[in-house]
């Protein structure tokens, strides 16, 4: 496993979450510091009904802001926004937030594809995505927009996962993405954002 | 670069139809447009959205297909459930003082909204007295709603919603099952007035008491939701109301200032009088 470059100027990173999320996002966001320059933008497949407790749970316990975000939004350095439950979450060029109610991709509303595959197209080599934990196979196509856009892709070790089934999909859809284990994504994210 | 350019053909198509057919997304929310687009372009065969725009320029019945991807049909009977108690509870008391009443669903698209909303003036029993206007930009979804026929797998979730919104019967009392389907009671439409209206193109509507606007201005971008807003308040009677989708609010609105939060985590503002 090699890191990828971490020479390249970055804008953002986008997250997406399944089956084990809590203590995957604890073991990660949590560790960066208060000065952490990137946005970044999470989707996890909560129930429709359920509204975001993440936010509220993860704001508790880390430096930067962490909210739930908002339609139209404009997106702010260091700040963690999540997608709210049952609505999809996607980056306009302009660099503000969207919402919708577009039916589920993957059957899931938030979907991680659409999350991931609208910041590929916004940020574009600026990107840093990453798919963790999970039994579905919800963000493999938006780990692979991503890296065909000339964004940096990464995948939670499938062995290091609480659900492989997601991180693995993601691998075989983008096989030159790197994999890291939860700690190493911990620091790798750290030193994205001093710069 | 080939990224570049189907930025562009999204553009020139979006162009494209509101001259030739004055249906107008351009300022609709780009990213998911352009997600949709794709997605159609694929679906429908096309290799690229050029191709696409060509053919619906020359062929009117392209129009209807491309629409179905162009507007997002996706509804479910008293959606967020907390509005429509939100509504009975706080709402409807108010309109009780009126003797006679005029209720504009806005973007009602399949119908779902409508129907809720029509058994909830009967459960509390103002629907005799209420005209509901329900628009569209969309005719299929129109007929949709007008027919107010659902797939019999929906009926459950519609149910759960339907108690948890502090429904006062059962809502099978306004339906029949046959063949799969959920086929809803005459007499919920008796008072509904379906039509095509357009919150980018379209002028006002006159003096309604409530208006019932949903997930339709989260596809609009800031100046186009101005506008809806706008359309809005000046088609509200005094002290009329207005209600949102779950995520959507006059926070960033120029007309915010004409509107008072009445139940603010519902999205329910009213009318405010100068
Ligand atoms: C996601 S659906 C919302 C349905 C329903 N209000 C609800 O919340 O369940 C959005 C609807 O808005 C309609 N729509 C889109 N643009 C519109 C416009 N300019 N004027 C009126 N309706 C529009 C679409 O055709 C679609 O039926």
């Amino acid at each position: 496993m090699t890191a990828p470059s971490p020479s390249r100027p970055h804008t953002a990173v986008v997250i997406g979450a399944s089956a084990g999320a809590v203590q995957a996002l604890l073991a990660t966001l949590p560790a960066l510091p208060a000065d952490f320059s990137l946005p970044i933008l999470v989707v996890v497949h909560v129930p429709p009904d359920r509204d975001n407790a993440l936010a509220s749970l993860l704001q508790a316990k880390c430096a930067l802001t962490v909210k739930e975000a908002e339609d139209k939004e404009p997106i702010a350095a260091g700040t963690i926004y999540f997608a709210p439950a049952d609505y999809h979450l996607l980056v306009e060029a302009g660099g503000t937030l969207a919402l919708s109610t577009d039916e589920p991709v993957n059957y899931s509303r938030p979907s991680i594809d659409v999350l991931l595959e609208s910041a590929a197209d916004a940020y574009g080599d600026g990107l840093v995505g990453l798919v963790l934990t999970g039994a579905n196979h919800d963000g493999a196509a938006g780990l692979k927009a991503i890296h065909d856009a000339g964004g940096i892709a990464i995948v939670q070790d499938p062995t290091d996962a609480y659900a492989a089934v997601m991180p693995q999909a993601a691998l075989d859809a983008c096989p030159a993405a790197t994999t890291m284990n939860l700690d190493a994504i911990a620091s790798y994210l750290s030193s994205l954002g001093s710069a | 670069m080939a990224e570049a350019v189907e930025d562009l053909e999204i553009q020139l198509l979006l162009e494209a139809l509101f001259q030739r057919y004055h249906y107008d997304f351009r300022h609709y929310a780009r990213a998911s447009i352009k997600r949709r687009l794709i997605q159609a372009r694929i679906q429908l065969g096309f290799s690229t959205i050029s191709s696409m725009q060509d053919r619906v320029l020359h062929d009117p019945a392209m129009l209807p297909r491309l629409l179905d991807y162009l507007t997002v049909q996706v509804s479910e009977m008293f959606r967020d459930p907390s509005y429509f108690r939100a509504l009975r509870e706080k709402v409807l008391p108010h309109l009780s003082t009126y003797p006679s009443l005029k209720v504009w669903i806005a973007g009602s698209s399949t119908g779902e909204e409508v129907y809720s909303l029509a058994i909830l003036f009967k459960e509390e029993g103002l629907y005799d007295r209420t005209i509901f206007y329900a628009t569209d930009i969309n005719p299929e979804a129109l007929a949709a709603a007008q027919a107010g026929v659902y797939a019999l797998d929906r009926i459950r979730k519609f149910t759960e919603n339907h108690q948890k919104s502090g429904g006062r019967s059962s809502l099978s009392d306004y339906y029949t099952a046959a063949y799969g389907r959920a086929v809803f009671d005459k007499s919920l439409k008796e008072n509904v007035v379906f039509s095509d209206h357009s919150l980018v193109t379209d002028a006002v509507f006159a003096e309604m008491h409530l208006i019932s606007c949903r997930n339709v201005m989260i596809y609009f971008d800031r100046p186009l939701q101005d506008r809806a807003i706008g359309l809005f308040r000046d088609s509200l009677a005094r002290k009329g109301f207005l209600g949102l989708g779950s995520k959507e609010s006059l926070r960033f609105s120029s007309h915010a200032k004409g509107f008072s939060e009445f139940v603010g985590g519902e999205k329910i503002y009213q009318r405010r009088e100068a």
